[in-house]
């Protein structure tokens, strides 16, 4: 696993709560990881901090997967 | 239109003095203090370093780690107490009419800590606003019943009262008459707070409203005692359920005592310092009694606002001895806040709930740390010092004032045979 990758998986395990092994790459912030509208926010608002990158409320939408942001991450950076 | 009774089925509390029902009361009896010096934040360089916090809590130990952290701690002290006092009620949740149970609650408040938090953040940053966005939700002081409302499902009238010290009194009246009403068979009731951190500290100090009693903060809540020198903070939060007699007897439920009324006033003084005669409090005191139908002869046991303050404690003394006449030599008077510190808006819940057990109990906790009589407090009142007294209480009084001139006091007794 990248760097990126292990980091975005840290930040999904504190602020959701859930199990490491739950975060794959396919796996749906609201359809699998339990995320309401406001955690997907603050998801987004946490790998703005962590890489130091912007990411703009019409690019956050399509943001719904772990492998969606880990791409996105890499490609901002 | 016939007013419905309203009963107590249920408490819960989580205090300086004890995290639970059973616990609080033990502090309560024996006379123990909360206070010692704050570990929450950093207070080494403020006017008081001392506080009751509440102690030896894992919040994980009763809410998901998931939940917890989109949670302000006064919702959190929120949610154990009704989690409390709902397992106490053993009111079935999952059968009772969702529509017909309400939440009302007590914070004067609010999430000051994530407030601090989020603010300080910005302050340091470039000018960018990085708000969380659980931010506001966290920090609101009417999201503790709305937070109680989603893990239930209670469909029925629900929000927070804010009156600053009597903001849980105002929660325990409003669910008595909502109930009497027949908006709803049961709301869950009490108040909750969390403010042992650097701006309310800071702010209350700055206000000369703390003892500063460093050298020994176990002793620093005196209420009536010559040598008081201002509140000590504490937090947590206590629960009540309040019920529809009828409601309450269909379902077998323990029946701790009725809710005979409630008493509004306010000083319309000064926005700290208490009317000097106790204006306000004399009124909120006779309206509780007209309120509930009761002579000042019926009372047996005040547990008294008496935050340790030079001015307050005086002020509500004579409004006593006012109301009471003669009777008023007659009265157990005692103040817990000498015990679990000045819980602000959840002061009218806990103590609420002391009343409801020194009624269940036939016992009235004591008023500790009395050593001097202040000159100015009538000797010949029983203030229950130090040592807590046996008394077959029937009927019990609960006070609270809040900064603002807002007075709440409620009345309960037994019920009648």
């Amino acid at each position: 696993m990248s760097d990126i990758a292990s980091r975005v998986k840290a930040i999904i395990v504190d602020k959701l709560g859930v199990d490491e092994n739950e975060v794959t790459a396919e796996a749906s912030f609201t359809n699998d990881l339990g995320a309401d509208s406001l955690d997907t926010v603050e998801l987004i608002m946490e790998f703005e901090k962590e890489f130091d990158i912007q990411i703009p409320d019409d690019q956050a939408e399509n943001i719904g997967t772990v492998g969606q942001a880990v791409s996105f991450i890499e490609a901002a950076k | 239109m016939k007013l419905k009774r309203v009963v107590v089925t249920g408490l819960g509390a989580l205090t300086p003095i004890g995290n639970n029902i059973e616990e609080y009361w033990d502090g309560l009896v024996n006379g123990k203090s909360g206070a010692a010096p704050i570990t929450h934040f950093d207070a080494a360089k403020f006017k008081t370093r001392f506080a009751c916090e509440v102690k030896n809590f894992d919040v994980n130990d009763f809410i998901h780690r998931k939940e917890a952290r989109k949670m302000d701690k006064f919702t959190q002290y929120a949610m154990v107490v009704a989690d409390e006092a709902i397992v106490n009620s053993k009111l079935d949740v999952e059968n009772v009419d969702p529509d017909r149970v309400g939440v009302i609650w007590g914070c004067g408040i609010g999430g000051i800590d994530t407030f601090e938090q989020q603010v300080v953040e910005y302050a340091n940053g470039d000018g960018t606003p990085k708000f969380n966005p659980f931010f506001i939700p966290k920090m609101i002081a009417d999201i503790a019943p709305g937070h109680i409302s989603i893990k239930y499902g209670f469909r029925g009238p629900n929000f927070t009262t804010v009156s600053a010290c009597a903001s849980s009194a105002n929660a325990i009246i409003d669910a008595l008459n909502y109930i009497r009403l027949g908006h709803a068979d049961v709301i869950v009731t009490g108040g909750s707070e969390a403010s042992v951190t650097g701006a309310a500290m800071g702010g209350f100090n700055a206000l000369h409203a703390l003892s500063q009693r460093n050298d020994d903060p176990a002793t620093a809540s005196r209420p009536f005692d010559k040598d008081r020198d201002g509140f000590v903070m504490g937090e947590g939060g206590g629960a009540l359920i309040l019920e529809e007699y009828e409601h309450a007897v269909a379902r077998g439920a323990k029946i701790y005592c009725e809710v005979a009324g409630g008493g509004l006033s306010a000083d319309a003084h000064h926005l700290t310092a208490p009317h000097p005669e106790g204006l306000g409090a004399t009124k909120v005191m006779q309206n509780c009694l007209q309120n509930a139908g009761l002579t000042p002869e019926d009372v047996d046991a005040i547990n008294m606002h008496g935050t340790s303050t030079p001015l307050g404690d005086v002020a509500e003394l004579k409004a006593v001895q006012k109301v009471f006449g003669e009777h008023a030599y007659n009265l157990n008077i005692n103040s817990t806040k000498s015990m679990t510190g000045h819980l602000l808006g959840a002061a009218g819940a806990i103590e609420a709930i002391a009343s409801v057990l020194a009624m269940e109990y036939g016992v009235v906790p004591p008023t500790i740390n009395h050593a001097v009589l202040d000159e100015n407090i009538d000797p010949k009142l029983n203030l229950t010092i130090n040592k807590a007294q046996k008394r077959d209480v029937k009927v019990a009084m609960s006070n609270t004032f809040g900064f603002g001139g807002h007075n709440a006091c409620v009345l309960f007794k037994k019920l009648e045979a």
